[in-house]
C-alpha cells in the first residue's frame, strides 16, 4: 500500500481546485434536454486540462496522461466537492470507449473515440430485445451478408437514449448455425442509416429526469461488414467487457450523492430543526457514509487491479450489486429527511431540488434492473466468483 | 375467540373490490391522472351509493355507522385498485373527528358526508410535521395561515382544519381569503394541497376538541396502513401473476428460486402485517386505549415493508416494470406517497416509545 499524498499531488490538487475556480460548465443539462455545443465545449475543456479522457492516448482524441490512483481520486474528490460533473455520464464514454481501446481497430478507435469523449457523438446501446433481457445471449436479431454489407432485421428494447443518439453499438446474430453464445457479432451503427425506426417508450420517471426509453425496429438496414468490432462470433464476448464497464461505472459516484445528501440535512428542517440535528437520521447517513467510504475505496482498489492488469476476481463482481442499492438507499433516507414534501414533483410549489431525489430513488431502482438485474448479478457472483455449480437446466417436456 | 372478518365484511370487501375492478380499472386511473383533480366526482358518487362515503358516519346522520375495520377494508380495496377518491379524509377523518366532537355543531356536517354530496379535506400536517413555517392561527374568530399538504383540499368542498391540538375549524373552499394550491406529488391519485387562510371566517370552530383530534389521527393512520397495505397486495399479485408467464433461458422466471424467494419474502411480510392491521382496526371500537399505540405501529410497520416491495416488486418484472405503459409505477408511487402523509416511520416510532413512557419526557 503507497498512498503517500506527497508534494506532486498538493500542487495538483490545488491546480483542480484553480480550474473549478475559474471555470463552471455551464449548465448543458442532459443528453436530450441540453445544449450540444455547451455539452461539447465544456467536454472539450476538461479533455485539455487532463479532467477527462485523462488516460486515453492523444492519438486517440484523449489527453494521454499516465495512469495515477491518486490524480483520479483527487479529481474527483475536488468535483464532487464543488458539485461539478467531471465528464459525462453516457453509455458511449462509459461502454463503448473502454470496448474500443480493449478490442477496436486502430482505424475505430481514431475515429470514434475522440468526438465520444467530447460529446459531439451520443451513442446507444442496442442489446436487450423483448424476449432477451437477462437471457440475453438469446437474442434474435439478424444480421445477414449481402456483399460488403450485412443487412440486419429485428428488434431492440429499453433501449436508452437511442432518440438522441448518432450511433448505436449492436449486438447481432450473424452466425445463425453457430451456438447461442458463438453466434453473435459487435457492430457499430449509424442511427440515420435507413431502415431504423425509434419509438419511444414512457418510463415511470414521468416528467422528471432524462426520460428516454425507446423500442428500435430495424428493417433491412445495411451496414459495412467492417463495422463489426473484434471479430465476427465474439460478440458475446465483446460484449461482456462493455458490461463489466457498464456495471463498474453505474453509479460510481456514491460519494458525490453521499456529499448532496449531507447538504440537504443541513438545509431541511423539521419542527424548525435541521435534519442534521436528529440522532436518527444522523445516524443513518453515517451508516451510509460508511458504505460510500468502503464503496470508494473498493474503486481504489478496483483501479490498481486493472492498472497492474489483475483481474479483480469477486471482490470486481460485487461493485455494480452494491452500488446500486447503496444509491437507492441513499435517496430513500433523502425522500424520509423532506418528509410530506419529499414526494412533490411536476414543478410543485415547495418542491426540493427540482425533484432530484424523486429521480434519484426512481433512477437508481432503474439501474438496479438496468446492465443485468440484481438477481442476474447474484448469480454471476456466486458461479464465476464463488464457484458454485451453475443452475440445472430446464428439464425438456 | 375469532380472529377474522365476517361474513358481512368479506361482503362488503368484495363488493368494493369488484365494484373497482368493474368501474375503476388502472386505464380509468390513468385518464384521471391527467385531470386537475384525480378525485372524480362520479366515482365518489357512485360510491356513496354502496354506502362508503358514510360508512362511519352514525345512522341518524345517514350514515351506515359501520367500524373502522370495516372501513380499512374499504382503504385496502382503494389501495389495491389505485382509486383516486377523498375516502380517506372524507369518509375517515373528517367523519371520526366531527363524530367524536359530537354536538349540533359537528354533526350537522356528517349528512353532507354520508350522502357524498359535500366532500371534505383535511388539513392536520402541523401536528407531526412543521416545515416551510406552516401554521394556522385563529384570531377573533378569523383564520390566518398556512397548512402543507392538505389531503384531498383540493377538489374538495370544506376543509376540516385543526388549528391546535384542541381546536377545529371547518373552512368553506371557496370563502374568502381561501387559497388552495394543488401540490403534485409523483403519485398522481393522491390530490394534496396548500392551503393558505388568510382572514377567514370559518362555517364552523369545535373547540375542546382534543380527543376528537387525536382519534382522527389514529382513524386516518389505520386507514392509509390499509391503503398502503392494499397496494402492497396488488404489487405482489403482479409480479407472481407475471413471474408465472414471462420466460428467460428456456423456462419461466417464477422457476428460478431467486424469483421465487423475492415473491416469498414479499407475502411473508404483507400477511402478518394484514393480521396487525385488523387487530388495530378492531381496537379502535372496541379497544380504544390500545388504539394510540397499534395506529403509530401499524403505519410505521405498513410503510417500512412498502418501500421493500414496491421495488422488488418492480425488480420481478425487469426492464418492463420501470415503464410508464405497465402500470405498476401508480402503485409504486402510491406508496411512496403515503410513507409520509400522517407522519413518516420516524415519527410514529418516536411517538410509539413516548406512549409507552419509554422515551425520556422531553
Ligand atoms: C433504466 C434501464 C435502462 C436500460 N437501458 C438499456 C440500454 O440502453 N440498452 C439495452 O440493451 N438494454 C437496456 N436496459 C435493459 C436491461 O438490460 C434489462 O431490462 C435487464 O437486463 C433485464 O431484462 P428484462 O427486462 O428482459 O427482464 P427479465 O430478464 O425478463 O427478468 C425478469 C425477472 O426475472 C429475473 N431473472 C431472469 N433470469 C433469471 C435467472 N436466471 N435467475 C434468477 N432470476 C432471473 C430477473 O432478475 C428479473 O427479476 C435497460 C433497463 C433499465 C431498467
Amino acid at each position: 500500500m503507497d498512498l503517500e499524498f506527497d508534494a506532486r499531488y498538493d500542487e495538483f490538487r490545488a491546480q483542480v481546485r484553480d480550474f473549478l475556480d475559474k471555470h463552471r460548465p455551464t449548465p448543458f443539462g442532459g443528453l436530450a434536454s441540453g445544449k450540444r455545443e455547451d455539452r461539447v465545449a465544456w467536454l472539450s475543456l476538461l479533455i485539455e486540462h487532463g479532467y477527462w479522457a485523462r488516460t486515453i492516448p492523444k492519438e486517440f482524441g484523449g489527453y494521454g496522461a499516465a495512469p495515477d490512483l491518486l490524480e483520479t481520486v483527487i479529481m474527483d474528490e475536488e468535483f464532487n466537492r464543488a458539485g461539478v460533473p467531471r465528464g459525462m455520464n453516457a453509455q458511449g464514454p462509459a461502454m463503448l470507449v473502454p470496448t474500443l481501446l480493449n478490442h477496436g481497430s486502430d482505424e475505430q478507435r481514431r475515429r470514434w473515440i475522440g468526438p465520444t469523449m467530447r460529446g459531439e457523438i451520443i451513442w446507444c446501446q442496442g442489446y436487450s430485445e423483448p424476449g432477451s433481457g437477462s437471457d440475453l445471449a438469446s437474442l434474435q436479431t439478424s444480421a445477414s451478408e449481402d456483399g460488403d454489407d450485412f443487412l440486419i432485421n429485428g428488434q431492440k428494447i429499453w433501449t436508452s437514449t437511442a432518440d438522441v443518439a448518432q450511433m448505436c453499438f449492436l449486438l447481432v446474430r450473424t452466425e445463425p448455425d453457430a451456438k447461442k453464445h458463438e453466434g453473435i457479432s459487435y457492430i457499430l451503427l449509424p442511427m440515420d442509416t435507413p431502415g431504423i425506426d425509434v419509438q419511444p417508450l414512457q418510463t415511470m420517471a414521468g416528467s422528471i429526469g432524462e426520460n428516454s426509453f425507446n423500442q428500435v425496429f430495424f428493417s433491412d438496414v445495411r451496414v459495412p461488414r467492417s463495422n463489426v468490432v473484434g471479430h465476427r462470433g465474439e460478440g458475446w464476448k465483446i460484449a461482456n467487457t462493455t458490461l463489466k464497464h457498464e456495471r463498474n461505472s453505474l453509479n460510481a459516484n456514491a460519494e458525490g450523492t453521499l456529499m448532496r445528501l449531507a447538504r440537504l440535512m443541513t438545509e431541511e428542517t423539521i419542527n424548525g430543526v435541521p435534519a442534521m440535528a436528529s440522532p436518527i437520521y444522523r445516524d443513518r447517513l453515517m451508516a451510509l457514509q460508511a458504505r460510500a467510504f468502503s464503496m470508494k475505496h473498493h474503486g481504489m482498489r478496483m483501479l490498481t487491479c486493472s492498472l497492474k492488469g489483475e483481474p479483480p476476481g469477486v471482490a470486481g463482481l460485487i461493485v455494480k450489486l452494491q452500488n446500486c442499492q447503496l444509491n437507492f438507499d441513499m435517496a430513500a433516507l433523502a425522500l424520509d429527511v423532506m418528509g410530506e414534501l419529499g414526494a412533490l414533483y411536476d414543478h410543485s410549489k415547495y418542491e426540493r431540488e427540482r425533484g432530484y431525489w424523486q429521480a434519484h430513488s426512481i433512477f437508481s431502482l432503474g439501474l438496479i434492473i438496468g446492465g443485468g438485474t440484481a438477481q442476474i448479478q447474484k448469480n454471476i457472483i456466486a458461479e464465476r466468483g464463488l464457484g458454485l455449480p451453475r443452475e440445472p437446466k430446464p428439464q425438456k417436456a | 375467540m375469532d380472529f377474522g372478518l365476517s361474513e358481512d365484511q368479506l361482503l362488503l370487501e368484495q363488493t368494493v373490490r369488484s365494484f373497482l375492478a368493474d368501474q375503476v380499472p388502472i386505464e380509468r386511473v390513468r385518464e384521471l391522472r391527467d385531470a386537475d383533480c384525480p378525485n372524480d366526482r362520479a366515482i365518489w358518487t357512485a360510491l356513496a351509493e354502496l354506502g362508503i362515503t358514510g360508512i362511519l358516519v352514525p345512522e341518524a346522520q345517514g350514515g351506515s355507522a359501520l367500524s373502522l375495520l370495516d372501513a380499512a377494508l374499504v382503504s385496502q380495496a382503494l389501495g389495491h385498485a389505485a382509486t383516486p377518491a377523498p375516502f380517506l379524509s372524507s369518509a375517515v377523518m373528517a367523519s371520526v373527528a366531527l363524530r367524536e366532537a359530537g354536538g349540533s355543531d359537528a354533526e350537522a356536517w356528517l349528512g353532507g358526508i354520508a350522502s357524498g354530496e359535500q366532500v371534505f379535506g383535511v388539513a392536520v400536517t402541523e401536528l407531526f410535521s412543521v416545515r416551510e413555517e406552516a401554521g394556522v392561527r385563529l384570531d377573533a374568530g378569523k383564520l390566518g395561515g398556512k397548512v402543507m399538504m392538505a389531503i384531498d383540499a383540493h377538489g374538495a368542498d370544506f376543509v376540516l382544519v385543526v388549528v391546535d391540538a384542541e381546536t377545529l375549524a371547518i373552512v368553506k373552499t371557496d370563502a374568502p381569503g381561501v387559497g388552495i394550491e394543488r401540490l403534485p406529488t409523483v403519485d398522481a391519485t393522491r390530490c394534496t394541497a396548500e392551503v393558505v387562510l388568510d382572514g377567514v371566517t370559518p362555517e364552523a370552530v369545535l373547540q375542546d376538541a382534543g380527543r376528537a383530534i387525536e382519534r382522527m389521527l389514529q382513524a386516518g393512520r389505520i386507514a392509509l396502513a390499509a391503503d398502503a397495505l392494499g397496494a402492497c397486495e396488488s404489487m405482489v399479485e403482479q409480479a407472481v401473476a407475471y413471474a408465472q408467464v414471462r420466460r428467460q433461458f428456456d423456462r419461466v422466471i417464477g422457476s428460478f428460486q431467486a424469483v421465487k424467494h423475492m415473491c416469498s419474502e414479499m407475502i411473508a411480510e404483507v400477511e402478518p402485517t394484514r393480521s396487525l392491521l385488523w387487530y388495530a382496526a378492531h381496537s379502535f371500537d372496541t379497544l380504544p386505549d390500545e388504539t394510540p399505540l397499534l395506529a403509530c405501529h401499524v403505519l410505521s410497520h405498513v410503510s417500512e415493508i412498502a418501500r421493500d416491495i414496491a421495488s422488488v416488486a418492480t425488480q420481478v418484472h425487469g426492464g418492463i416494470g420501470w415503464t410508464d405503459e405497465q402500470n405498476l409505477h401508480f402503485w409504486f408511487k402510491r406508496i411512496a406517497t403515503a410513507r409520509h402523509l400522517l407522519g413518516g416511520p420516524e415519527i410514529l416510532r418516536d411517538q410509539a416509545a413516548r406512549l409507552q413512557g419509554y422515551a425520556p419526557a422531553a
